[in-house]
């Protein structure tokens, strides 16, 4: 069963100038998670806002636990939640007031809404800091405490955007350490990132968005197929460019790209560390010494290189 | 009845605020204070009144007047605080009612209102403000004063949800407030300004409830009610429609505003 549809989705802001959703649709199957992968401005928090009855789309049906979100979200507000790409809790209040208000507004009654505060602080790892104001928090706690915020009534569907942006490397770990425990108890998971590796890490499938739109759909595997796995990188004397263009080319069997200002020859390559050593071994048959020589794994930039043939990063921004 | 509930909680929230950062209560008791000391002792000397007991039961309903109607910057600049935190998605993605955070804000701010004004009416009270009205007429003024910061607590709420940034809400709240306060009767005379001024403050609902309060308090002189204009001969009737009209006006539009703050 699809625990979360979304079909044609239109948004349109500054009065149809910027198309931010252009006709998108996704669904995601009862119990597993959906990684939404896209640079800035693609679309992504866009829609999550409207799955979360935040945003009202133009046009297009948006179906959340066979709830229709847009005639019905009332009903809907009461299965999900949500956390969002800025920890939406209250700075002055402490970890625990703000697990207790949210607690009394999903209306579980103070003596219920004090034991789910002291549960998720206790799961979360926050229970040393429960009394403490959120301003005096890391980043990584306010992430925790604010999904904490949104696990009170055990939602159906979870909506996380852009779970660890701004997180620094242990804290996205924590992170995902998390959002692991949170799926194994079966909940439906939309998660949107900028990261391949996180959706790599987290997700069952993957949807690619650009310009408001679902550009490739699938596993991360067969994604990383599309895209061409990992690169080979080699950085050598302007002198040796052609001959080891040769090199890599036969090794990765496809034609290298050349950047002739960092003299950097670069190509797809299946078989990883084996076609690393095959061309630092031809090349030091042919006298050549690398400045430089790696492999570099498939990142957002090249599933966008290769799916749209433009770089992620180079887009404006929208919403 | 969830959303009374739902209410409940939002005001403790903003209570609760206070407890946390007891700055903003001193800070928003200090300046109306600062105010009174400043007319009292630094103007208050060279305006000559003619009110038996001096300037200062003159003053202070113009300055509790004034310290209510900066609850419109007060809940503007906290909705647009939270709007930025990503707070608002957050209450709007919950299953309670739609208007509780809104009205739970306006709430909270009044109730604040109360401890700003018993400190106001002591620092008052020790300058020598000594109101004659009788404890129910004077309680009624309290009560006025409250019930006007709430309704424009309400403008606060359009405001705070319509910035796109908290020091333009800032902005924008002096801009309304400042000259409504100001071009009035609350610190001096109508009678010096030049005509258009003096019509506009006549009208200004900031004179209106400056001289209702002013006549709950038990004075005589309406300090520059004039020329003989509706509003400044029924001050009461008329700061009452003011109310009405700005809850009539604002209500509605700060709740779509509201329902809809992200389209």
């Amino acid at each position: 069963m699809k625990t979360v549809i979304a079909e044609e989705l239109v948004k349109t802001y500054d009065k149809g100038k910027v198309r931010a959703l252009d006709n998108l649709s996704l669904d995601v199957e009862e119990g597993t998670v959906l990684g939404v992968l896209g640079p800035n401005g693609a679309g992504k928090t866009t829609t999550v806002r409207i799955l979360s009855t935040l945003l009202r789309p133009d046009s297009g049906r948006a179906i959340v636990g066979g709830i229709d979100v847009i005639k019905n979200p009332d009903k809907v507000r009461e299965i999900i939640g949500l956390s969002g790409q800025y920890a939406a809790v209250d700075e002055i209040l402490t970890g625990y007031d703000n697990l207790l208000m949210f607690g009394q507004l999903y209306h579980l009654g103070k003596k219920n809404a004090v034991i789910r505060a002291n549960e998720l602080l206790e799961r979360f790892n926050l229970t040393e800091a429960a009394k403490r104001p959120i301003k005096t928090y890391s980043g990584g706690m306010r992430r925790r405490l604010d999904l904490a915020a949104s696990l009170i009534v055990k939602p159906k569907v979870l909506f996380l955007d852009e779970p660890t942006t701004g997180l620094d490397p242990r804290g996205r770990q924590e992170m995902w350490g998390v959002i692991q425990e949170l799926v194994k108890g079966g909940v439906t998971l939309l998660l949107t990132t900028q990261y391949l590796e996180e959706a790599d890490q987290l997700a069952d499938e993957i949807a690619v968005i650009d310009t408001g739109k679902v550009i490739a759909r699938g596993t991360s595997d067969a994604l990383k197929k599309q895209v061409g796995g990992e690169r080979l990188e080699v950085v050598v004397e302007s002198a040796h460019i052609a001959k080891t263009m040769q090199i890599v080319a036969a090794v990765s069997g496809l034609t290298p790209t050349l950047d002739e200002g960092l003299r950097m020859i670069s190509a797809p390559v299946s078989t990883g560390s084996k076609a690393l050593f095959e061309v630092l071994k031809n090349l030091d048959d042919a006298g050549i010494h690398a400045l430089d020589v790696g492999l570099k794994r498939p990142s957002l930039d090249d599933v966008f290189l290769s799916l749209t043939g433009h770089s992620a990063e180079k887009k404006e921004e929208v919403a | 009845m969830s959303a009374i509930g739902d209410i409940k909680v939002i005001t403790q929230r903003q209570l609760r605020l206070l407890t946390r950062v007891p700055e903003v209560l001193i800070f928003s008791t200090i300046q109306p204070v600062m105010f009174v000391l400043l007319f009292r002792y630094v103007f208050g000397g060279s305006i000559d009144t003619g009110q038996p007991g001096g300037y200062v039961q003159l003053l202070m309903p113009g300055i509790f007047v004034q310290t209510v109607a900066f609850t419109l910057a007060g809940t503007a600049s906290g909705l647009a605080e939270d709007m930025k935190k990503g707070l608002i998605d957050r209450f709007r993605s919950l299953p309670i009612s739609q208007s509780a955070l809104v009205v739970g804000r306006t709430l909270g701010d009044s109730l604040l209102n109360i401890v700003v004004l018993a400190v106001m009416g002591i620092a008052g009270y020790v300058v020598g403000w000594r109101p004659t009205g009788g404890l129910l007429n004077v309680a009624l003024g309290f009560l006025f004063l409250l019930m006007f910061g709430y309704a424009l607590s309400w403008v606060g709420v359009l405001v705070g949800l319509s910035a796109s940034d908290a020091r333009v809400v800032q902005n924008v709240s002096f801009i309304v407030t400042f000259p409504l306060t100001f071009l009035s009767n609350a610190f001096a005379p109508t009678t010096g300004m030049p005509r258009p001024l003096q019509y506009f403050a006549e009208w200004n609902p900031v004179s209106t409830m400056v001289a209702a309060c002013r006549e709950l308090f038990g004075l005589e002189n309406q300090f520059g009610a004039t020329a003989g204009s509706f509003p400044s001969e029924n001050p009461l009737i008329t700061s009452i429609l003011y109310m009405v009209i700005i809850m009539v006006i604002f209500v509605p539009l700060s709740l779509r505003r509201y329902k809809r703050s992200a389209d």
